[in-house]
């Protein structure tokens, strides 16, 4: 190997090292900080030095975080089952029926998806006051259901569109109803689809804000997100950074080890959904 | 992504004779679709039309339902002093609004062309074949999976004037001689955000173009390589021409994204007009000030800034529906 040759690998594995650094750095320093304690916070370190759990236990122990957690893991996923539930038929209709419409139905899918959230709050609002469940889980599963339910629709109809015709043509034969095709030929074949297509949901309405910002206004309908961005100490300035990062921990912890483990499914449907998380 | 092909629908082929099957395939087409419509209509289709309605009232928080009509004074309305000069009002003559408008844009613009560019960097890491790239892949996925407002919270502490680990580093290695007040100061809060969303979103733009890359084909390289043409040139000549369909995609997805932030804004720098977006204006009017017809008016506003938006993509791509885009 000449020179140039080694030069050039040592660029591309310092390019390497940097996106690794970069991608990982402010969570590792989330973590450090989230078991420092007392003045320990306010000094500047890069290795691990001190370890306090104090910031947990204040966090999980003081005001009404752990509600929030229970908030936000039922609304996500009651959310993600009830968009599943309408979007697997649907889906199958846009993926294995043709008819007339079916593109402008997918275009509408589209648009919705693409929808600036703030364009429906006013109305929102109204019909959330309206049914009144407002400042209750439910508006929140309500009004997530604008975004959850055309991502599934189109994720899945991308999935259903792949599935062979063949087993499809067996089944027409054998005199099976549309009904039938769905839950006992493709329900089977589609449970890694769903998974994925449900977790991406999941993470969406795990970290939605706007929506929870603005219909629950007391600390115990709040989610999590709405609770970390409010977190606040005795006084205005002081601003409680140990329990936030604590907090931080908390509702990342999870999610990472989800994606990390459905790495290769999660890009998968990701790039079938083109969703921002 | 923007395609969904007819392919693997059920040929039928007598399709002269609209069989028994294909009606019952139909109709069943029909009532499978009805809950999900009629779901978006609910959630999205009226609101949506509500919204637009109440920029055209008087609505105030408390009066939603005897806000009366007043046509497009929200939009534009004029006064008549005594002196004779002419007053303009509403949100077109709000300089509060175009401020928003202008940090929307410049955010949008900024955030996503280099998000393109890092995005690209990053796949064409990650498209060679090197080992630990499974561990590159692991990496770039943790930036996306932290939700947004957690990611706010983690930069703007490190982002600290006192205490933050960003001013501790630049002082160490001499580059700035104070302490810079990132998300404070007008100056910087626009940077702050920008550093943010690039360093989350880089990840999914990355990931977007990288499934581009992976569909062209190896031998195109090793032709390229036998014919001794130097690696930029073939970047340019064949890589990015070939790419470029995933790359647009990714980049009107992100456009969009961008163009309606609020969460991030919201957080990281509180009242700094300096960043305040549309949304995030709109979203303060209609809960937090009292302006409930103003902030529908803004939010009607950006929903049709988008939807031009939406509408020139899906016309000048030329993006078909029903088969491939051509």
């Amino acid at each position: 190997m000449n020179a140039w040759a080694i030069t050039k690998r040592a660029a591309f594995y310092l390019a390497v090292l940097v996106i690794i650094f970069v991608s990982v750095f402010p969570f590792y320093y989330a973590i450090l900080t989230s078991f420092k304690s007392g003045t320990d916070l306010f000094r500047v370190s890069y290795w691990p030095e001190s370890f306090s759990l104090d910031n947990y236990i204040s966090v999980l122990s003081v005001g009404s975080f752990p509600r929030n957690l229970l908030n936000s893991i039922f609304i996500a996923s009651v959310t993600v089952l009830l968009a599943l539930f309408l979007a697997i038929t649907a889906s199958f209709a846009l993926a294995r029926v043709r008819f007339r419409g079916r593109g402008l139905i997918l275009m509408t899918i589209l648009a919705v998806s693409m929808f600036p959230q703030i364009a429906v709050l006013a109305g929102l609002f109204e019909l959330i006051r309206f049914l009144g469940i407002y400042n209750t889980p439910w508006a929140l599963i309500f009004s997530y259901t604008i975004f959850t339910l055309p991502f599934t629709v189109w994720v899945l109809t991308t999935f259903m569109r792949d599935l062979p015709i063949e087993i499809e043509e067996a089944a027409i034969v054998d005199g099976a109803t549309p009904w039938i095709i769905i839950t006992k030929v493709f329900l089977p074949l589609m449970w890694p689809a769903l998974v994925t297509t449900g977790l991406l949901a999941f993470i969406g309405a795990w970290n939605e804000f706007l929506f929870a910002l603005t219909f629950t206004v007391s600390n115990e309908t709040r989610t999590v997100p709405v609770a970390i961005a409010l977190l606040s100490g005795g006084s205005q300035f002081e601003i409680p950074w140990g329990a936030i990062m604590a907090a931080s921990v908390i509702v990342t912890v999870p999610l990472v080890i989800l994606v990390l483990v459905f790495q290769r499914k999660i890009i998968s449907g990701l790039t079938a959904g083109g969703v921002k998380g | 992504m923007a395609t969904i092909e007819a392919a693997g629908t059920v040929a039928l082929h007598r399709p002269a004779k609209r069989s028994e099957l294909m009606l019952q395939r139909l109709a069943a087409a029909r009532w499978f679709l009805l809950p999900m419509l009629a779901a978006l209509m609910l959630v999205a289709g009226w609101p949506l039309m509500r919204s637009i309605w109440f920029s055209f009232t008087d609505a105030k928080l408390n009066t939603l339902y005897s806000a009366e009509w007043i046509g497009f004074g929200n939009y534009l309305r004029w006064q008549t002093l005594s002196s004779g000069a002419i007053r303009w009002r509403g949100v077109l003559a709000d300089p509060d609004w175009w401020n928003a408008v202008w940090n929307t844009m410049r955010f949008a613009a900024v955030s996503v062309s280099l998000e393109a560019v890092l995005g690209m960097l990053v796949a064409l890491v990650l498209n060679a074949e090197f080992k630990g790239r499974g561990l590159v892949r692991a990496a770039i996925l943790i930036p996306w999976a932290i939700p947004t407002i957690v990611s706010a919270k983690m930069w703007q502490w490190m982002l600290n004037d006192q205490f933050g680990i960003i001013n501790d580093v630049l002082i160490r290695l001499g580059l700035i001689s104070q302490k810079i007040a990132w998300t404070a100061s007008a100056d910087t809060a626009m940077t702050a955000v920008l550093i943010v969303d690039i360093w989350k979103t880089t990840p999914f733009m990355a990931l977007l173009i990288l499934a581009g890359l992976q569909m062209i084909p190896r031998d195109i390289y090793e032709a390229a390589k036998v014919d001794g043409i130097h690696p930029v040139k073939v970047f340019f000549r064949v890589t990015l021409p070939l790419v470029r369909p995933a790359l647009m995609v990714a980049i009107i997805f992100r456009v969009l994204d961008a163009m309606r932030i609020f969460d991030l804004i919201y957080v990281l720098t509180p009242n700094s007009k300096a960043t305040k977006t549309m949304s995030v204006l709109a979203q303060e009017n209609l809960f937090q000030f009292d302006n409930f017809a103003e902030g529908s008016t803004q939010s009607t506003l950006l929903f049709v800034i988008i939807l031009v938006l939406t509408t020139l993509y899906i016309w000048l791509g030329k993006v078909n529906f029903d088969g491939e885009a051509k």
